[in-house]
């Protein structure tokens, strides 16, 4: 006998069999799978009794009321807070993702000095003391030297305690150069400035409305105060009211609309005009016109010159055949379209384009807001409201010295609400150009608080230019964004979740209503309130500014102002008119006829006679040499990306299909004809040429899109932020420039001119 | 010569051997000169000791031994307190279970030194002065891709404590707590036998555990591919 080969074969053998016949396999693989479905590095929530937060959430204008669930200090759940007026406990992606915003590592977690390059990214971290009086200091410094008025502010919005603090500090300072960002509230509060003699915000009464005309609005996009839109629309499904969506693209609105409308692009206010024509033509207008408007009949002026009204110019001018020439949309379907509209009970036609974040042309406002005065809903159940700005802000007027007086008076750098375009308060878009050394004047300094302009406004590149020009740069932003990676300083402000705040007047909500926005757990890192930062940064200026600021903190400043709110914001959330009516249009109007204008004559509050602005079809041209870019390009919006201040968190662009988005290529939507025609197919890269710039993208066909158009999304592209959220597609407006609405000198660019060619 | 050369040679010795056996010449029965017994005798041992490795050490590898940090004594709670296991780990307002009462909680009563025994010692030492939660380890925690409620079956289902715990209100102090090593949860799941036997209700609590309880007490067998209750009853 003799060990061989095989005896130890066989002991593997019997080692094979006892490990077979024991647990340890069956053991280790159940266990292997445990902890592989258990990673320990996945985060999961604390667990341990909940307390929820109601606060009201600021990543869009729509102000809803959220419920933040808590579990000991860590909050875990943003919820739609039950029974709030605008949203009733419904919430949206991005509300949903505030956390991934307060915890992601895209915060700035104390004040930053830059120390290397603009935009380099290098920081060294300071304390508040050095920043505030680094900021008070260069403002003095600028003041000393006669320039206050080279100081800007640039906010999203101008309600509200924060930005009016901002003004303020400008105002008693020496600078008329508040900005607030653009958006569809800049034309409509024009338009129900011209027609109806008020400066209000336009309120919608959806809820009550039983036919939807919407001109391009993303009416289930994040148009308005985006979840009351998305139940009113799942509310009028049960009601039975008529919605019609006036869109060149199959949106996701087009697509859930009744009646989809695919209207030439940026002809929205001819259709509209066609319908006035043929209401009027078959006298199916409700008696407002003629009983509660003025300029609706030819009219005499006080200077006795005759002037078309309304009525002659639509019957001249707006035939269902020739406005079907400019629309693309057969005559017969117009007249129908304008019986139905008439017809219906409580008619309303809207505008906006997708989320409204460009103002538009005030012609085409104008145009489409005629269209609920010929049906009577002005002010009506159903209809469009003037919701009065809120008034609880009732602070004294600062004392101005000399220096602040003196600035004040060069006038805005932007012209705005000058004598050239009286009516108009922001022209952000003029900025740019302004900024280059093209205004009157430089601009020293530049402070922006809650927006991203270096992301949001059209013609980033003309934008980062204006930035270089600008000496000092100071951002309040809670996240690294790209205007606070160009800034010099930066200041970061709690986030929304670790504050308290107003939050006034929900986009296109129809009721006075004040959400309150309080902090949910402590600040997690070393910032500061902008309100108090502002404070501190007026009280080093000193004299009549620190006077302007008698308040010893923002808390104090918030609750004296909102005083008698107070509680109803502490207890319920919110405070709201919820009797609230406007005055019926028989009570008449602060126009100057007393009556709602079709035709605005003489501008009130300035001295600039003018002739009759009546609602016309003024065509706004893209940008671009038709022959050198023969395509238009156009941006939409989804519910799956933000474009506002704030990036798209992760749990958002987890949502965003590969039609839109594929790894980090993004892809632009184009017409099977269009793509047949350059030779094109689903997913080729593309080079996309616009007058402002080029991107590579890849190509998705899709038959929602007309042909020679060419549809991008907003709210990709970002540069700033983190891993998470950076370089995932383009920014649109990289591609994209403002064109100057004739009237208001807003942007109306619907689009621009574009070539795309196989890369 | 190379190794392969070598290898050649080898294998071909084998191949005449054993054209030696088939042509009659060679005796494979013959257990002189053939390893036949040590092939018996390997093959045993070698299943031995992968048995004894098995069933003895493997166990004791897997898990690691960890003490609790306080001897707690249920006993001598329940004795104290009117409402059962409820007293301490009751439902919140609002249905949810509260699990392991928290320090504050404990400091209801224990804010001062009851009695002079030494966990109360140490525990009023480590955890009350020092503002501490105790890091208790949970024998019953399940891993996290499921989806307990406490609610759905104590307050819905009127399910008894011990029928998943056990009598673990009777302990006068805290077994050991077994760790796997691997998972990081604890050797209740799978139960104490490595066999996966299980005597009491509460003697295991795996996925098969909870299903076989769900189809008795629900008749539900909703999923197609497990027979079980639906997937998404437990994991979210």
């Amino acid at each position: 006998m003799k060990i061989d080969r095989r005896c130890f074969l066989s002991l593997g053998v019997g080692a094979a069999a006892g490990v077979a016949l024991s647990p340890l396999p069956w053991k280790l693989l159940d266990d292997s799978s445990i902890w592989s479905q258990n990673w320990p590095w996945t985060p999961v929530p604390k667990d341990g009794a909940a307390s929820y937060v109601h606060s009201t959430c600021t990543l869009c204008p729509g102000g809803c009321g959220i419920t933040v669930k808590k579990i000991g200090d860590r909050a875990v759940k943003i919820e739609g807070k039950a029974g709030h007026p605008v949203n009733n406990g419904g919430v949206c992606i991005m509300g949903l993702s505030g956390l991934q915003l307060l915890y992601g590592p895209t915060r700035v977690q104390s004040p930053l000095k830059r120390v290397g390059e603009r935009g380099e990214g290098k920081w060294k971290e300071i304390s508040w003391q050095e920043a505030i009086a680094e900021v008070a200091g260069t403002l003095q410094k600028i003041r000393a030297e006669g320039d206050a008025h080279t100081v800007a502010g640039i906010m999203e919005s101008d309600r509200g305690t924060v930005p009016r603090l901002m003004q303020r500090l400008l105002t008693a300072y020496g600078s008329p150069n508040f900005f607030r960002m653009p958006s569809m509230q800049d034309s409509y509060e024009q338009a129900l400035y011209l027609m109806q003699g008020v400066r209000a915000m336009p309120g919608f009464d959806v809820e009550n409305a039983d036919f939807i005309l919407s001109f391009g609005s993303g009416l289930i996009e994040g148009w308005g105060a985006p979840v009351r839109m998305i139940q009113a629309n799942s509310n009028w499904r049960s009601t039975g009211a008529h919605v019609v969506q006036v869109e060149p693209r199959l949106s996701n609105t087009a697509a859930k609309s009744d009646e989809w409308i695919p209207v030439k692009p940026g002809a929205e206010a001819a259709l509209a005009l066609g319908i006035a024509h043929v209401m009027i033509k078959e006298n199916r207008c409700s008696g407002f016109a003629d009983q509660a408007a003025f300029g609706f009949d030819d009219f005499v002026d006080d200077e006795g010159r005759t002037h078309k009204g309304f009525k002659q110019l639509v019957l001249e001018s707006y035939s269902p055949e020739t406005v079907a020439e400019v629309t693309g949309i057969d005559s017969r379907r117009i007249v129908d379209l304008a019986r139905a509209f008439a017809a219906a009970k409580r008619p309303i036609a809207l505008t906006g384009r997708g989320r409204g974040l460009t103002p538009g042309s005030v012609s085409d406002v104008m145009a489409i807001h005629a269209l609920n005065a010929l049906a009577g809903n002005i002010n009506a159940d159903g209809g469009i409201w003037a919701v009065p700005e809120p008034d609880y802000i009732e602070w004294p007027a600062p004392e101005m010295d000399r220096v602040a007086v003196d600035g004040i008076q060069k006038g805005r750098i932007d012209k705005a609400g000058g004598s050239e375009i009286p009516y108009t308060q922001y022209l952000l878009n003029r900025f740019a150009l302004t900024a280059q050394g093209k205004g009157d004047y430089p601009i020293k300094a530049l402070m922006v608080s809650e927006a991203n302009p270096a992301y949001s406004l059209p013609d980033t590149r003309m934008f980062q230019k204006a930035l270089d020009a600008i000496p000092f740069v100071v951002s309040f932003s809670s996240y690294m964004d790209e205007t606070a990676l160009q800034a010099d300083l930066i200041l970061p402000n709690h986030m929304y979740l670790e504050r308290y705040e107003e939050v006034p007047a929900p986009a296109g909500y129809s009721k006075p209503l004040i959400g309150l926005t309080r902090p949910v757990i402590k600040p997690l890192y070393n910032t500061k309130h902008v309100g108090d930062t502002l404070i501190g940064i007026a009280r080093q200026l000193g004299g009549n500014i620190a006077k302007a600021f008698p308040w010893t903190d923002y808390e104090s400043c918030l609750r004296n102002t909102i005083s008698g709110k107070w509680d109803s914001l502490m207890r319920k959330g919110f405070w709201w008119n919820a009797a609230y009516k406007p005055a019926p249009a028989s009570n008449g109007f602060d126009t100057a006829s007393g009556k709602f204008e079709f035709a605005v004559t003489i501008p009130r509050g300035t001295d600039k006679a003018g002739d009759a602005l009546l609602p016309k079809y003024q065509p706004i041209i893209p940008e671009g040499d038709i022959a050198e870019f023969p395509l238009l390009l156009m941006p939409y919006e989804t519910m799956c990306l933000s474009s506002g201040y704030t990036g798209s968190p992760p749990f958002m662009m987890k949502t965003v299909p590969d039609t839109v988005l594929k790894g980090n290529t993004g892809l632009v939507e184009i017409s099977p004809e269009t793509a047949t025609s350059l030779n094109l197919d689903e997913g080729d890269p593309v080079m996309l040429t616009t007058p402002k710039g080029q991107a590579n993208l890849r190509v998705h066909l899709s038959d929602g899109v007309p042909p020679g158009i060419l549809a991008m999304p907003r709210g990709l592209g970002h540069r700033a932020y983190d891993d998470y959220m950076a370089d995932k597609g383009v920014n649109i407006n990289e591609l994209m420039g403002p064109v100057e609405d004739p009237v208001s000198g807003l942007d109306a660019a619907w689009g621009i001119r574009a070539n795309l060619t196989k890369a | 010569m190379s190794m392969t050369d070598e290898k050649a040679h080898e294998t071909s010795t084998d191949a005449a051997s054993q054209n030696g056996d088939l042509s009659g010449h060679g005796d494979i029965e013959t257990p002189k000169d053939g390893p036949g017994g040590f092939i018996i005798l390997f093959f045993i041992a070698g299943l031995v000791v992968s048995l004894v490795v098995g069933w003895g050490l493997f166990p004791k590898l897997l898990y690691s031994q960890k003490k609790q940090p306080i001897a707690f004594n249920h006993k001598l709670h329940m004795a104290e307190v009117e409402h059962g296991c409820e007293s301490c780990h009751y439902f919140r307002e609002d249905g949810s279970f509260s699990g392991i009462p928290t320090l504050e909680e404990c400091m209801s009563c224990h804010e001062n030194a009851i009695g002079e025994s030494d966990a109360e010692g140490l525990f009023m030492a480590e955890y009350v002065y020092k503002g501490r939660e105790v890091p208790w380890y949970v024998y019953a925690r399940q891993p996290d891709c499921v989806f307990f409620s406490h609610a759905a079956h104590v307050s819905m289902g009127e399910m008894e404590c011990e029928t998943c715990h056990g009598d673990v209100g009777e302990s006068e102090a805290p077994r050991v707590y077994e760790e796997n090593r691997i998972t990081g949860y604890s050797r209740d799941i799978w139960g104490k036998s490595i066999a996966g036997l299980k005597i009491n209700s509460y003697d295991r609590m795996k996925m098969d555990d909870c299903a076989e309880c769900h189809e008795t007490m629900t008749g539900r067998r909703t999923s197609v591919q497990t027979q079980y209750d639906a997937c998404f009853v437990c994991h979210k």
